[in-house]
């Protein structure tokens, strides 16, 4: 080794282990949140925490934010929203957190929105619905991809009324997400004069959808939306496939959460086609951005470990993108200023592994990108199988298009 | 919208749910009903038998009936520990055994929804067998076929168990114990014993029904808060220790929930179910055929 070398490898040495004792010296930014562990949305909360944990390791490995450490004080909400309003009282007023994010869901999320709002406090919101409609607090970012209260709805019924839909059956949970669908749906049927022969809501801890399936095929829709929780969708799926839904429908799915997640989707493996329903990330070429790709390798591989969902497309992507986003405001305000964060994170677009990211007044994305995919192809037992792309095949939005709907849904279920 | 084949096809679902019902609120007739034991954790043992279901039919490809057969004899093994330690600690103790025996279930449901969690994470699952996912036709009527194995399941397992209860010495016994303890220990009998085998029995049913819920629907850890209301408000319909008020008591409120469900919307299922049993209580107070 040349002495010249040698040397600029030993001052270069003692830069890194300044910086890693700068690091290590200055106390951490603690980013506080609750997350489902438990309780019927675990699956997805602990997907989601694991994005954000790959962020807060690259942040770290890049040497953290303002030459600080950053550091996630995370508690379980067991999926409730009676916990919520507790857990982030005691981060914010013992914990003593520099910046808050949102739990995974709507139902835990809403009712903490009072209390932020009272605060002034800045919150990154997680996969919430509508939940600041009401509230209108001006530091709320929710990093998913809805867009406009109705755009879900809307593409769904889009969709389906081209495929010569005239009238539809909503069949919804009992939950405060699912009741907003409805709710949006509801009003965008009565927009364009489509009549709702069904209408429906279920409780949670429903056992059996063979009675519920029954009624609405007995009024013979031609859409039918269903806006159902994880527990309910396995079951509303394999009722379907068993009682029938009748020739005339022409599209059915919509908002059914859980159709996103691995282990639903190996559960139902066959039982899934033919379904067109709402998404967030999927492997078809038209969803890789700048670091998609490679978070993705990393995410594998961790969630064998962490025993989450092992492809982790609906939610992980974004919680990385929110810890982005995050980066972003910090590197550029030099501070952690909360009103000088949401100042620029109102006002500027976003890069992120999930595309680029700009928030309307109200804090829902301005634009959405939530897709709609139909399953197709698909076959019992095998999880790998969704990792290749045209097993959803995305139909909205046109810019994300990958290819057409097939419709009536029995034909499309063969 | 009324109509006949509907109301028909309501009453039918109805009858195979409320078999299925009957199924998973048997053992707690028998451990709450007969011995006066705070099960509330009965439903979490019913989770935990479904998990080991889960485990040999997607490790070994054993149907999960078979499944269920061949945990039952180490559920019956885990009733037998479950009971000697909640008696040493708190029955033997004294007059507020069933307060702190709430307290010390809810403590073992809540370590089991841990337990299971660790081991197979928080995602749904469910398992496969040639019965599931396929349905009977009868013209324009359609039955799932896993909703039919469970009502014939769950039929035979509540007929054994009333047979097992009144035709054996044992099962006879085990009345006896739960009509009076104290006039069982002057006849020379250990009631103790007696109970703790019945305990035993109550538990290793839970491996059969816990086969019948992954058969219905997929598990995941925290369903056994789902079933605490619906199994109890069975029991407590049926009449305290009744097997044959319990398939009653089950059926009733699978088709009270099915005809519900689908003639006036879905929302109602759950308050109607329980204002039934609160109708029950008010007219028979001792239940449907209480002791």
């Amino acid at each position: 080794m040349k002495r010249r070398t040698f040397l600029g490898g030993a001052v270069a040495a003692a830069v890194v282990g300044q910086g890693s004792r700068a690091l290590a010296q200055q106390p951490a930014i603690k980013i506080g949140m609750s997350m489902p562990q438990t309780g019927g949305l675990a699956g997805g909360g602990k997907a989601s925490l694991l994005g954000i944990e790959i962020w807060r390791d690259d942040i770290n490995a890049k040497g953290g934010l303002l030459g600080r450490k950053v550091e996630l004080v995370v508690y379980d909400d067991k999926s409730s929203a009676s916990e919520t309003p507790a857990i982030y009282s005691k981060l914010v007023d013992v914990d003593k957190v520099d910046l808050l994010f949102a739990p995974y869901a709507t139902v835990p999320t809403a009712p903490i929105m009072p209390f932020v709002k009272q605060r002034g406090l800045l919150l990154m919101g997680n996969f919430s619905f509508q939940v600041n409609s009401k509230v209108g607090h001006d530091m709320w970012f929710n990093n998913a991809p809805w867009g406009p209260a109705d755009s879900w709805a809307s593409s769904f019924i889009d969709l389906a009324q081209k495929a010569g839909g005239k009238n539809m059956a909503l069949l919804a949970a009992d939950q405060e997400f699912a009741q907003n669908l409805a709710l949006t749906a509801r009003d965008v049927a009565k927009k364009r004069n489509l009549p709702v022969v069904f209408d429906q809501s279920y409780p949670p801890n429903t056992v059996e959808f063979a009675s519920i399936i029954r009624a609405l095929k007995a009024t013979k829709p031609d859409i039918v939306y269903v806006a159902s929780y994880p527990p309910d969708s396995a079951g509303i799926l394999r009722a379907v496939n068993e009682i029938g839904i009748g020739d005339d429908v022409k599209v059915f799915g919509g908002g059914m959460v859980g159709l996103q997640f691995a282990a639903v989707m190996g559960n139902l493996g066959s039982l899934l086609n033919g379904v067109v329903n709402y998404n967030t990330w999927l492997p078809e070429p038209s969803m890789y951005h700048a670091g998609t790709k490679e978070f993705f390798e990393v995410y594998t591989k961790r969630a064998v470990e962490a025993k989450v969902d092992p492809l982790g497309y609906y939610l992980a992507p974004y919680g990385y993108a929110t810890g982005q986003m995050i980066e972003a405001a910090v590197n550029a305000t030099k501070s952690l200023d909360q009103k000088g964060l949401a100042k620029y994170l109102r006002e500027n677009e976003h890069k992120t592994i999930v595309g680029p990211i700009a928030f309307s007044a109200d804090g829902e994305w301005k634009e959405s990108a939530t897709v709609q995919a139909q399953f197709r192809g698909v076959v019992d037992k095998d999880i790998e199988q969704f990792r290749k792309p045209a097993k959803q095949v995305i139909l909205y939005p046109d810019k994300l298009k990958t290819g057409t709907l097939i419709s009536p849904f029995e034909a499309a279920r063969k | 919208m009324f109509s006949m084949d509907l109301l028909l096809g309501a009453v039918v679902l109805g009858v195979l749910l409320g078999c299925f019902y009957a199924a998973v609120s048997v053992g707690l007739s028998v451990s709450f009903g007969l011995l006066d034991v705070p099960h509330v954790a009965h439903p979490a043992f019913l989770v935990l038998a479904s998990y080991g279901v889960y485990q040999l039919n997607e490790s070994y490809d054993i149907d999960p009936l078979l499944a269920g057969l061949i945990i039952t004899p180490l559920f019956f093994l885990f009733g037998l520990l479950a009971y000697r330690v909640y008696y040493e600690t708190f029955e033997r103790r004294g007059s507020d055994a069933g307060v702190r025996g709430i307290a010390f279930f809810f403590g073992i449901a809540f370590i089991i929804e841990v337990l299971i969690i660790m081991q197979f994470g928080v995602d749904q699952r469910s398992v496969t067998a040639t019965y599931i996912g396929k349905s009977w036709r009868f013209g324009e009527f359609r039955i799932p076929i896993r909703q039919l194995v469970a009502f014939a399941v769950a039929l035979g397992l509540t007929v054994l168990l009333a047979l097992y209860l009144s035709k054996t010495f044992m099962g006879r016994a085990i009345r006896a114990v739960a009509q009076d303890e104290h006039a069982l220990r002057l006849m020379g009998a250990n009631p103790v014993r007696i109970k703790q085998f019945a305990f035993g029995i109550a538990t290793a049913v839970l491996g059969i029904a816990g086969a019948l819920l992954i058969i219905v629907a997929p598990v995941e850890p925290t369903l056994d808060r789902a079933y605490i209301g619906r199994t109890f408000c069975v029991v407590v319909m049926a009449g305290l220790g009744s097997i044959s008020g319990t398939l009653i008591a089950a059926i009733i409120l699978g088709v009270a929930e099915s005809i519900v469900l689908t003639m006036f919307g879905a929302s109602w299922a759950p308050a109607i179910s329980f204002a039934m049993l609160l109708g029950v209580l008010a007219v028979r107070p001792q239940g449907l055929l209480g002791r």
